[in-house]
């Protein structure tokens, strides 16, 4: 393993609730540099919110989150903006700005954190742009290329720093198997060579087992399991196992109740009325 | 700018100048009884400057533009847009707030001299094809009755509205959430709520202007 043993990522008894739900249920790991955490886990199981405590984004009802050594929890919002240049974000959608080009959107970090000339930032953006095999494409907008090419974009914007530690959010998910072995050859190269560490949630087996070198398997929000790779495969929990070789049957619930879900942040349970709106009259 | 601005000066100037002729032809009907047409461009003038100008005008740019802005802040909250944004750690209210509000307090009142124009142009119309009075005399009559603070007071009621347009509208947007659902949601809330806040403004302000003292 290359990690030099420096600590980035320490996250510390992190709980959030969402009203009486318990959606992070008191989960403690660390990310040395250079490593790659991949985060894994269901639909629904916790890992975005998770994804969104440690990036700052949310903020969690007890326990503590720290990069590069700093506690992120009570920060102030500069000190905040502080610590986010160092890091890159790939969001699932790609997220980039409908109203930029791609070549914009890739240049926006660049153009807003540094004082490079227009000409030193459109050899970056090309540079970038042709890491993810997307050279030439500068000029089109975001909704003129596919949903994968958008990630790709995304991919390239989260690199344009330089970033000592990159963020993604199920970066393979509607890629073709080239492009994911090509994103996955990427982050590699990122982490062998430039020690960039890595936080990969996805649950996208064969890409996970590609690059990660550590794993942590959410469930119920909390952790059900955490290793290496092999320790993973190899593990005796019935759950792990259904989840990575992907089977139907197993002891993990195939539907999340109503009520489980009613807190969900992003999933807001459907108006009283609308319940009633297509039931028509019995009697 | 360009969206608020420039692409919505050709309705501004419609507007205005139906405005001016309405206004002339009800005034002309009702000063006719009363033997006083004469006073036609008195009142078209002095309405539009001080209460139809800048409340029309912002009518027409709450329904156009503030509608957009809400729509357009919607989708880019809903589409993790401004969390992306966040996590570049490039502020959203710098960067996307802050152009919009200056547009908005630029362009807002520079609209309403404009559809102030157009308005008194549509009064001429009418005074000059229908009534009878020849050019000189309607300009005449409506720089006479008009006095700078009437065009001053509709200035200030227009930079007040741009500033509760916008506010209502990035405010609306940025609040979305749940899809595109929230996103209709909070563009209907951001027009609806921004006109009864304009209209009640509105009536306050008038009443400090012309009713206080």
């Amino acid at each position: 393993m290359n990690s030099n043993g420096e600590t980035v990522i320490e996250v510390t008894d992190l709980v959030r609730k969402f009203g009486d739900r318990l959606v992070i249920n008191d989960i403690s790991f660390t990310i040395n540099r250079g490593e790659t955490m991949v985060i894994m886990g269901g639909s629904g199981c916790g890992k975005s919110t998770l994804l969104r405590h440690i990036i700052g984004s949310m903020h969690p009802t007890s326990g503590s989150v720290k990069i590069f050594g700093e506690e992120i929890t009570n920060i102030s919002e500069r000190q905040m903006a502080h610590i986010r240049r160092r890091f890159g974000m790939l969001f699932q959608s790609g997220a980039l700005l409908a109203s930029l080009t791609v070549g914009e959107n890739v240049a926006l970090p660049l153009s807003q954190h540094t004082r490079k000339s227009p000409e030193e930032i459109d050899e970056i953006v090309k540079q970038k742009l042709q890491m993810v095999g997307l050279s030439g494409f500068e000029d089109l907008k975001p909704a003129e290329i596919s949903g994968g090419m958008k990630k790709r974009v995304g991919l390239a914007r989260a690199l344009v720093l330089g970033p000592e530690l990159l963020f993604s959010d199920e970066p393979t998910s509607g890629l073709d198997p080239i492009m994911t072995a090509v994103v996955d050859q990427l982050t590699l190269k990122l982490t062998h060579g430039e020690h960039m560490t890595a936080v990969v949630v996805t649950h996208d087996m064969t890409s996970a087992f590609r690059i990660a070198t550590r794993m942590i398997m959410l469930g119920h929000g909390s952790i059900i399991a955490h290793g290496t790779p092999d320790e993973i495969r190899n593990s005796p929990n019935p759950e792990v196992q259904q989840f990575i070789h992907g089977q139907a049957d197993g002891p993990i619930p195939l539907n999340l109740s109503q009520e489980e879900h009613e807190h969900h942040p992003y999933g807001r349970p459907r108006p009283f009325l609308a319940r009633f709106r297509f039931h028509h009259k019995t009697a | 700018m360009v969206f608020i601005g420039v692409r919505a000066a050709p309705m501004v100037a419609l507007t205005g100048f139906s405005i001016g002729v309405t206004l002339a032809m009800q005034a002309a009907h009702s000063l006719q009884s009363l033997g006083a047409e004469m006073y036609v461009p008195d009142l078209v003038m002095v309405t539009i400057l001080r209460e139809l100008g800048p409340v029309l005008i912002a009518v027409i740019v709450i329904g156009r533009s503030g509608s957009a802005v809400a729509a357009e802040l919607g989708t880019m909250k809903v589409s993790e847009e401004i969390e992306a944004l966040e996590v570049m750690a490039i502020n959203p209210i710098q960067y996307l707030v802050v152009p919009r509000f200056l547009a908005m307090l630029i362009m807002l009142p520079a609209l309403t001299i404009m559809g102030n124009y157009f308005g008194v142009f549509g009064g001429w119309a009418v005074c000059r094809f229908a009534l009878d009075f020849n050019t000189a005399g309607y300009v005449l009559r409506a720089l006479q009755s008009a006095d700078t603070w009437d065009l001053y007071s509709g200035m200030i009621k227009s930079v007040v509205f741009a500033w509760i347009v916008i506010t209502i509208a990035c405010n609306a947007g940025l609040r979305v959430e749940g899809g595109a659902e929230g996103v209709g949601q909070a563009t209907t809330a951001s027009v609806v709520q921004a006109l009864l806040a304009m209209l009640v403004t509105n009536a306050v302000l008038t009443g400090i202007f012309f009713f206080g003292a």
